[in-house]
């Protein structure tokens, strides 16, 4: 068992295909909220094995995409100090800010690494003890537990010099504002990872108020086509309710451990997000008991003032009101390589993915 | 450029997209000629009646040796590859090696019997040189520029620009993909992992020639490095009155490769290969050049894994695993710094 081909057997995919063009009747459209259900999606050329009837839209679940530029211009901030090593994920090296990005602040000198994870930012840190090393923090509930794993680590190795500028966030509020700023979906397909470490009562809330139905999916084509199909039941019994497809990662808890350390660091607070706004109780916070670890909070910087691009739709396309070709920059002004918005940037971006495997 | 960038990054060596737009936007606005023009593999020149293969490359890799190659090897085979895959037969190699102050010379003389271990394998004589050392910090221990010449036949001329290919026409590779870039990545050891993965890094020339005896219908010939199998396919087939289809079924990716493709979220049709050539051969030729391409050792797995079409012109198709299809565009952005 490796766990790829068993969930890439073409005959399972298309014997699920068929199933759900026999259950499907009416027309169905279901949101990802996970830059890996996206990536997945374009990559297996899932979209070209659906009936017409069943729609599939990104919505804002990569983590680079939704992140403020705010943000970006005050890591660019912090990298343009002598004392400062940023650590950081590679997706976020590339993401522009106001007038510039971290790639371009690395080519002109500043000190700014790639790291696989948090624990080699802690390295970075105790190998340099007369820098501040500050650790870039995004992504939801996946990553984040492991941002406060080190937080801990960090505290207790006494690592004064290390600290973590979060922009964790967490994704019920935005599914459920999505519903209610009135975009047009009967169903989510359910994040993964993030579910991993909520399991499911996060969504318990969205069949209840809502009457959506949310599958927690796999990321292989046979998870997706049978969370799609599950879905499609759902909708076409009128039953929404949560579902766990990925049963051999995501139990109903969740990973119990993963949310203890997270209260333990951090508190939820409002954040924003790219083309949701302000969403009260979205954000994670750090704790005032790990404040001294807060870049925020311990290095002051002045940053420019945040100028979002000209033409870009990053915002609805995360909304799932536009789709990627309805953006008059992408593909002309907006590449990969040149990338104006953040859904451009990350390999999870539904721009990046459209580009790279649906044009 | 459409923008002049304000400094030159990573991405601009990556082979990619932003190495394309300084290619574009500097390089061939003030060398043009016609023979830059052709922009294939190697620049066709003609000399003394005949014809010349010229080709230059640099070689940076890091770490200097990694699991079925070193920094030497690399630059013989990658510059003997780029001469073969324009149909020309490698004969002359130049080297250029710029080293850093303070570098063991028991380092320099495993690269340099390297160097020349492989280029006797492949036939060729390194034949000039140049060294130049600088302070340290200034490179990162080694780094070295490989030139080579190769004398083509009339009958190839047509292969490095691919003029003569039409639908129906197959396409090959000569074994697995995205091997050399995992193996790379695998021996940085910032990643700590343990991967069993081995460079496919080696001169290719004997099994590219046997190809070509076999064979007049090789019509095209590329070496997948930097940007990958995906990023020659888009390449060859970007505003051409053809498209390509890919079965990805036919693919042979390593479980190595794959397995940290998965983990680190590459997609192997865009990792570099360092001993791999992509040829289009016509229909009735293309199992026979397969055969003759099997029977070499660097060939023992290699596969029919696509066809020209007439349908999507322009575009290279990917029939995936699982029956669905998707676009391969040319690498962009994702690239890796330093694998060659």
């Amino acid at each position: 068992m490796k766990y790829i081909d068993e969930y890439r057997d073409k005959s399972i995919v298309l014997a699920l295909a068929n199933e759900i063009k026999k259950t499907s009747t009416k027309p169905v459209r279901l949101m990802e909220v996970c830059g890996g259900h996206t990536m997945s999606i374009q990559k297996f050329g899932i979209p070209y094995l659906l009936p017409k009837t069943v729609e599939l839209i990104s919505g804002p679940g990569c983590p680079v995409c939704v992140t403020s530029r705010a943000f970006i211009d005050k890591a660019v901030a912090y990298s343009r100090r002598g004392e400062v090593i940023i650590t950081t994920y590679g997706d976020l090296i590339r993401v522009p800010g106001s007038s510039s990005s971290l790639d371009i602040e690395k080519a002109k000198g500043a000190d700014i690494r790639t790291v696989y994870s948090i624990l080699d930012a802690l390295s970075i840190a105790k190998e340099n003890r007369k820098k501040k090393v500050v650790f870039l923090g995004i992504g939801f509930e996946t990553t984040a537990p492991g941002s406060a794993a080190g937080l801990v680590k960090a505290q207790m190795a006494g690592l004064r010099n290390f600290f973590l500028f979060s922009a964790h966030k967490v994704m019920p509020p935005a599914m459920e504002t999505l519903i209610d700023e009135g975009v047009q979906i009967d169903g989510y397909v359910g994040p993964g990872h993030v579910s991993a470490i909520t399991g499911e009562t996060i969504y318990l809330d969205i069949p209840k108020k809502y009457g959506l139905g949310v599958v927690i999916s796999g990321f292989e084509p046979v998870d997706l086509m049978q969370s799609i199909l599950m879905l499609v039941k759902q909708f076409e019994n009128n039953d929404p309710k949560v579902e766990i497809q990925y049963t051999r990662v995501v139990r109903p808890e969740g990973n119990l451990k993963a949310q203890q350390m997270l209260d333990e660091v951090f508190e939820f607070g409002d954040d924003w997000w790219r083309g949701l706004g302000v969403l009260k109780n979205s954000g994670l916070k750090i704790r005032e008991k790990y404040a001294m670890h807060d870049a925020e909070k311990k290095i002051e910087v002045e940053v420019e003032p945040t100028r979002e691009p000209k033409g870009c739709i990053c915002g609805e396309i995360l909304r799932g009101i536009k789709k990627p070709k309805d953006c008059k920059l992408f593909a002309t002004a907006c590449t990969p390589s040149n990338p104006v918005g953040a859904c451009m940037v990350s390999n999870e971006g539904s721009c990046a993915a459209h580009y790279l495997y649906n044009r | 450029m459409k923008d002049k960038p304000e400094t030159i990054l990573l991405g601009h060596g990556s082979g990619g997209r932003l190495s394309h737009d300084l290619i574009e936007g500097l390089f061939s606005k003030w060398f043009d000629n016609d023979i830059l023009r052709q922009q294939g593999d190697s620049a066709i020149v003609p000399f003394a009646g005949g014809k010349l293969a010229f080709t230059t490359d640099s070689f940076v890799v890091d770490p200097l040796f990694f699991p079925g190659g070193d920094i030497g090897k690399l630059a013989v085979a990658g510059t003997v590859n780029d001469l073969a895959v324009s149909g020309a037969r490698p004969r002359y190699l130049s080297c250029g090696f710029i080293i850093e102050e303070g570098l063991a010379f028991e380092v320099l003389e495993k690269v340099v019997e390297s160097m020349a271990k492989e280029a006797k394998k492949a036939g060729v004589l390194l034949v000039t040189g140049d060294t130049k050392v600088v302070d340290r910090g200034k490179c990162d221990k080694i780094f070295i520029n490989t030139s080579g010449i190769g004398s083509l036949a009339d009958k190839h001329r047509n292969i490095s620009s691919g003029s003569t290919i039409e639908p129906g026409d197959k396409v090959i590779i000569n074994g697995s993909i995205g091997d050399h870039g995992m193996a790379v990545m695998a021996a940085r050891n910032e990643l700590k992992i343990v991967a069993n993965i081995q460079s496919d890094c080696a001169c290719l020339n004997t099994l590219i020639s046997d190809a070509l005896l076999e064979s007049d219908q090789v019509k095209f010939m590329r070496d997948a490095t930097r940007g990958g199998l995906g990023t020659v396919l888009s390449e060859l087939v970007k505003g051409k009155s053809f498209g390509i289809r890919l079965n990805e079924t036919d693919l042979v990716i390593r479980d190595g490769v794959r397995g940290m493709c998965e983990l680190l979220g590459f997609d192997p049709l865009y990792v570099a290969n360092e001993g791999k050539v992509v040829m289009v051969v016509g229909k009735e030729d293309a199992e026979k050049a397969l055969f003759s391409i099997r029977q070499n050792k660097m060939g023992k797995h290699a596969a029919i894994i696509g066809e020209i079409t007439k349908e999507h012109q322009g575009k290279a198709w990917l029939q995936t695993v699982v029956g669905g299809k998707r676009v391969i565009e040319m690498l962009s952005g994702q690239q890796l710094p330093r694998i060659c």
